[in-house]
């Protein structure tokens, strides 16, 4: 039987405020255990929780960048049940009216075709502590430093019928809340985890199977994997005769295998109620607007700004403009080597990204910097180096070994343009390589075109990079004939 | 709307409450009561009602983001059963 894969996700995102959604302790990442938690976070009685405009904003402004319903009465609620790294109990959360209501997110697929997302809802929660299971005698460790961090939590419809629709919406809203500077993105740091909901339905069926739940996904790879992985399960089950129990999964990226998580923890029965510490939010059109009217340049506008300013192609458009920070590095570069958009576009698209992918690195952690491409771009754009001797005043930047016009000159890479020097070394590889030049001679014209390259590529290397390939072609073109 | 003795079981496992099995009786009967208030009050129409969130007719005060707390943990982990390496331990909470 076909089977259709019908995928909705969770993403909880870490709102980058300065101090937590209800109390003033800090959020800093990577602080030492339980600094950051004070007696509103720890949960003490007594205690009451003031909620922080800035969570609010930023929300909101996710709200208004997917051109979502923003409910200007939003409420939260308590989400009851025990866990030790939840101290009071109950997770401060939203049910009914959360703050961004229905909107929707377009994403772009490998073969160029865009496809909208719906987006149910965003609501603001508390992120709970973290439970440390490594051996404490045989007890866990609680920290609570992260215990009360603001959370979006982005609701999609099942509108994905497919891993690479999953992780291209993923991707969208990573790249966003980047954009939106609402979130650092930094999923290592777990900055944005995301819950998938997978069913399955024979094709054309229109009713949705039964789904499961995988929690706490926390890598584009994982989510990946975890799609895949529950797709095939669920496919095996179902031609076996079986139904898929509406269950949560764990992913075990050990494993790379979806798990059951114990039934005793199913029972999801949160008893959610009205937090009576907290009385309703509510936001004036003034407030939603100002917010509208100072958004940012969003993903899509940048792709096309970047096609009309400096003529790219979308693909490379798209590409540069797939996170803020490159987009950001690209604009950089261009400015400071005044080379044209399209040598800084390909220089970045392939060289860099390259390495950095060889190396495993993000863009903000670039050996290279913006302007320090910039730097050696400017001097292929105004010919004191070729664009190979570029690859080596490159290579040179990666390893740190200072500017391009210090590699340049301690590398001895100034382009040769003296028209008599490379032609003594035309006439020498012309003359050391004989039985080429005869067929050279003997091919057809439009087969020359290839040949020449041979001759091109030992004078090249012969000058160490450093003679004009376009002063090559035109002194070969006029010796071979 | 009568509870059984499963259900009453089941709410006090929610709330993480020891209840003696001989009291079972009685806490079903005195939560029954309480849902029978609710049911006699679900009587009422509410058509043109707008639920409210909350008691008081008045709206959340917003706070400026910023850090006012310090780090105090020495002080709140005296009153911790045990604690280590600044950590709060508990039970062991997975197999």
């Amino acid at each position: 039987m076909a089977w259709e894969t019908v995928i909705g996700l969770e993403i909880h995102v870490q709102l980058s405020t300065q101090s937590k959604i209800f109390s003033g302790s800090a959020t800093t990442f990577g602080a030492e255990p339980n600094t950051q938690a004070s007696l509103v976070d720890l949960g003490m009685p007594g205690v009451l929780p003031v909620l922080n405009e800035d969570a609010i904003k930023k929300a909101i402004t996710f709200g208004v960048a997917i051109d979502a319903k923003i409910n200007q009465k939003s409420v939260f609620a308590r989400k009851n049940y025990f866990y030790p790294d939840l101290p009071k109990g109950y997770q401060i959360s939203q049910l009914d009216l959360p703050i961004v209501d229905i909107g929707h997110l377009d994403i772009a697929l490998e073969d160029g075709t865009v496809k909208r997302i719906g987006v149910t809802r965003a609501h603001l929660e508390e992120d709970a502590g973290k439970s440390l299971h490594e051996d404490y005698h045989g007890m866990t460790g609680i920290d609570l430093n992260r215990a009360g961090t603001p959370l979006l939590e982005i609701v999609s419809e099942p509108d994905m019928r497919s891993a690479e629709e999953a992780i291209a919406y993923v991707k969208s809203v990573h790249a966003l809340i980047q954009y939106l500077d609402i979130s650092d993105g930094n999923m290592a740091e777990g900055s944005m985890r995301c819950d998938i909901n997978i069913s399955m339905r024979p094709k054309g069926q229109e009713e949705y199977g039964t789904r499961t739940e995988t929690k706490n996904v926390n890598s584009f790879r994982f989510i990946e994997k975890a799609i895949r992985g529950e797709v095939i399960r669920q496919i095996d089950e179902l031609e076996a005769g079986n139904k898929i129990n509406q269950e949560t999964r764990l992913y075990d990226s050990a494993k790379d295998e979806t798990r059951s998580m114990r039934s005793k923890e199913e029972a999801n029965d949160y008893r959610y109620f009205p937090d009576p510490d907290l009385l309703p939010v509510i936001t004036t059109d003034e407030y939603i607007q100002n917010l509208r009217d100072n958004l940012p340049e969003l993903p899509d506008q940048k792709i096309e700004r970047f096609q009309k300013e400096y003529e790219l192609k979308e693909y490379d458009a798209r590409v540069l403009a797939a996170s803020k920070q490159l987009a950001d590095y690209f604009e950089t570069v261009v400015a400071t080597s005044g080379a044209k958009a399209k040598l800084a576009a390909n220089w970045v698209t392939s060289e860099l990204l390259g390495a950095l992918n060889k190396a495993g690195k993000g863009i903000q952690d670039s050996p290279v910097s913006a302007e320090l491409l910039g730097g050696m771009l400017k001097r292929i754009a105004d010919n004191t180096i070729s664009g190979k001797a570029g690859k080596i005043v490159f290579e040179g930047l990666l390893n740190g070994e200072g500017s391009a016009d210090e590699i340049i000159k301690a590398k001895d890479l100034i382009q040769e343009t003296d028209t008599g020097a490379i032609e003594a070394l035309v006439d020498e590889v012309i003359a050391n390589n004989p039985a080429q030049v005869e067929q050279f001679l003997a091919a057809e014209k439009d087969k020359r075109k290839k040949l020449i390259g041979f001759f091109v590529g030992q004078i090249m290397k012969a000058s160490k990079g450093k003679a004009n390939p376009q002063q090559v072609n035109q002194l070969l073109g006029q010796k071979l004939k | 709307m009568a509870l059984d003795k499963s259900e009453v079981e089941k709410i006090a496992h929610l709330a993480r409450i020891a209840i003696n099995e001989d009291k079972i009786p009685e806490y079903a009967s005195s939560l029954s009561s309480i849902l029978g208030l609710v049911e006699q009050m679900q009587s009422t129409n509410t058509d043109d009602i707008e639920p409210m969130a909350h008691p008081l007719d008045a709206t959340q005060r917003l706070r400026d983001d910023a850090v006012t707390e310090s780090n105090q943990r020495d002080a709140y982990q005296k009153i911790a059963p045990a604690t280590e390496d600044g950590l709060y331990l508990v039970p062991k909470v997975i197999d």
